[in-house]
């Protein structure tokens, strides 16, 4: 099954709202619990990002009865140094912002730990594809 | 699968209208309507009790034990929740209320939240020394409990497991009685006044493995309309109980059963509590959905204005809970064992103060077992759900479009049952209008799809 969600860049008020559907979907299919939570984890983290950064980006969802695939692809200001970010603690956000607790770098370590696989391609002015799967079986 | 859950809330089809009422306003989708009635999803339904004060004709009613019981019991006793003499018009005491009680033939009254004053060192000690899932939820109200089994399997390992109030002071009334008093336990029956379904559910079958220490369940609307008899015709005599005279809860054992009282006992912390059935389910959606930090408690009720709320209560919740508050400033901020002889068997209670087994979660979104057959069935129902109208009429029968759709995938319903996909075959002629009335029929029952309502009308 394929569902396309789009979602608008500072449009904080419906962060949240593809991950909560997709969490309904998962447990009509009885996926575990504990991997209903991870995924629901990795996709509220990278859909709050697009809404944080980008001006606008979709999210396609690809459900199959063993994995679901994620893609995020959002137009925005892409990810200068990907490895650098992917790593815990390391945040481009300004002094300002982390005052006010924003910006604790943990925003990538965060999705990789909650995906099976995570793919992330950036192009810095263009933006970021965040391409992730998580199957329901061990 | 598990066995199916007990329920206390039971239809009377003679008196039922077949409104659907029940079915549009149910929080976990357990009602639907065939022949012109409701019937009950055991699985689904978490006895809130939303649909007893939704019906407009009280054909709901909640079932309990016959009051003989308590004549044939040779030692019977009360258990209070302290929400009861709050019910009552402001010029009648407590000392009557309780004085009419005796009249009726028990021995004692014991207030359910005497064990407050151990529970609440209990609760704080939790919290302060959490290191696994955070936030503990409250199991107080077991209708929530339920809730969280069927719709939040997720949160089932957050819940407290510490034994509430009305099992606590059961504990200790059975061990005072059997130990001070020396009455054999089989004499002994605790009768518990309850001001919700929720509550009789959990003593007939509780979540877990445990049995519960309560010998029978009495309604509080029912017990109320006995003591305002008593009291009208004067029947009653002043007295006082040797055992219970102090009847003196400390102000945050009254609030405990109003909105807050949970989360007023701890000290520190960010600590929530929510009251209604609907808000309880959206906020336990968000804490699913987001990583809410750091809420080390979450109190969590069924009823608006918690047991004030209860849908047995006789009287308006806001009256209840504004008596329950004035008795809260005349009462004392803090009680010792001399006033609470509870506190002296804090020992026992310590000793079965958690509740045994573990309370299973039980999802009732999944739609099978087999999950390519889960698979197969949610695609069929997204795709019916995308042809119906969205307008959640009910006239189908189901809560909502949705609700019809797993309903045709799950092979409990037919696709004809939704008005418009009628019209719509009818339109293309794939259905006659026979067939279609047969379908209302089979949904709303013979009576209001009568042809004799047009000649009724004078159309």
């Amino acid at each position: 099954m394929d569902f396309i969600y789009h979602v608008e860049g500072g449009d904080f008020t419906n962060a949240g709202s593809t991950s909560s559907e997709v969490k309904r979907m998962l447990k009509k299919l009885g996926v575990s619990p504990e991997i209903v939570k991870r995924t629901v984890v990795a996709l509220y983290e990278a859909e709050v990002n697009i809404v944080a950064h980008a001006y606008r980006g979709d999210i396609s969802v690809n459900l199959e009865e063993d994995r679901i695939h994620i893609i995020l692809a959002d137009e925005g200001p892409g990810i200068p140094n990907v490895d650098w970010a992917m790593q815990k603690g390391n945040s481009t956000a300004s002094p300002k912002v982390r005052e006010m607790g924003f910006g604790a770098g943990m925003g990538l370590p965060n999705i990789k730990n909650n995906s099976d696989e995570l793919n992330i391609q950036t192009e810095v002015g263009k933006g970021t594809t965040i391409d992730f799967t998580n199957y329901f079986t061990h | 699968m598990a066995e199916d859950f007990h329920h206390a809330l039971k239809f009377k089809y003679d008196l039922c209208i077949g409104c659907a009422h029940c079915t549009g306003i149910c929080p976990t989708m357990a009602i639907h309507i065939e022949d012109g009635h409701p019937q009950l999803n055991p699985n689904r339904c978490v006895d809130c009790g939303r649909c007893y004060q939704a019906c407009p004709v009280n054909a709901i009613y909640i079932e309990q034990d016959d009051f003989e019981t308590v004549y044939n019991c040779k030692y019977p006793v009360l258990l209070l929740p302290s929400i009861f003499t709050a019910q009552f018009e402001e010029k009648i005491k407590e000392k009557t209320i309780l004085s009419a009680l005796y009249h009726l033939g028990f021995k004692h009254v014991f207030e359910v939240e005497k064990s407050v004053d151990f529970i609440k060192e209990e609760m704080q000690k939790t919290v302060n020394e959490n290191n696994g899932f955070k936030p503990i939820i409250s199991t107080f109200c077991p209708a929530i409990v339920r809730l969280i089994q069927v719709k939040f399997p997720v949160l089932v390992q957050n819940l407290y497991l510490l034994k509430p109030p009305l099992d606590l002071t059961a504990l200790y009334i059975r061990k005072l009685l059997t130990e001070e008093d020396n009455i054999p336990v089989e004499d002994i029956g605790i009768f518990y006044v309850t001001p919700c379904a929720a509550k009789i559910a959990a003593i007939k079958s509780p979540a877990t493995e445990e049995e519960s220490y309560v010998t029978g369940v009495i309604n509080m609307n029912y017990l109320y309309n006995k003591v305002m008899r008593v009291i009208k015709q004067g029947e009653y005599k002043l007295c006082e109980d040797s055992r219970t005279h102090n009847h003196r809860l400390s102000k945050s054992s009254l609030n405990y059963t109003l909105t807050g009282g949970e989360v007023n006992l701890l000290k520190n912390g960010r600590n929530l509590a929510i009251d209604g059935i609907h808000n309880v389910s959206d906020f336990l959606e968000k804490l699913e959905d987001e990583d809410i930090q750091d809420i080390g408690y979450l109190e969590l009720r069924a009823c608006d204005e918690s047991c004030a709320g209860g849908i047995l209560c006789a009287n308006n919740r806001f009256l209840t809970a504004e008596r329950q508050r004035k008795r809260m400033q005349r009462s004392p901020d803090e009680i010792d064992a001399e006033d609470n002889d509870l506190l002296n068997y804090v020992d026992h209670l310590n000793e079965h103060k958690r509740v045994l087994g573990e309370v299973e979660p039980r999802s009732m979104d999944k739609m099978d077992d087999n999950m390519a057959v889960a698979m197969q069935k949610m695609r069929k129902a997204f795709e019916i759900n995308q042809n119906l109208p969205q307008v959640d009429c009910r006239i189908c029968g189901y809560q909502s479009c949705k609700a019809l759709s797993e309903a045709v995938v799950n092979g409990q319903a037919e696709i004809e049952q939704c008005v418009f996909v009628q019209r719509a075959l009818e339109h293309s002629e794939k259905l006659s209008f026979l067939d279609a009335m047969r379908v209302n029929i089979k949904i709303w029952g013979a009576k209001k799809n009568d042809p004799a309502i047009a000649k009724n009308l004078n159309l």
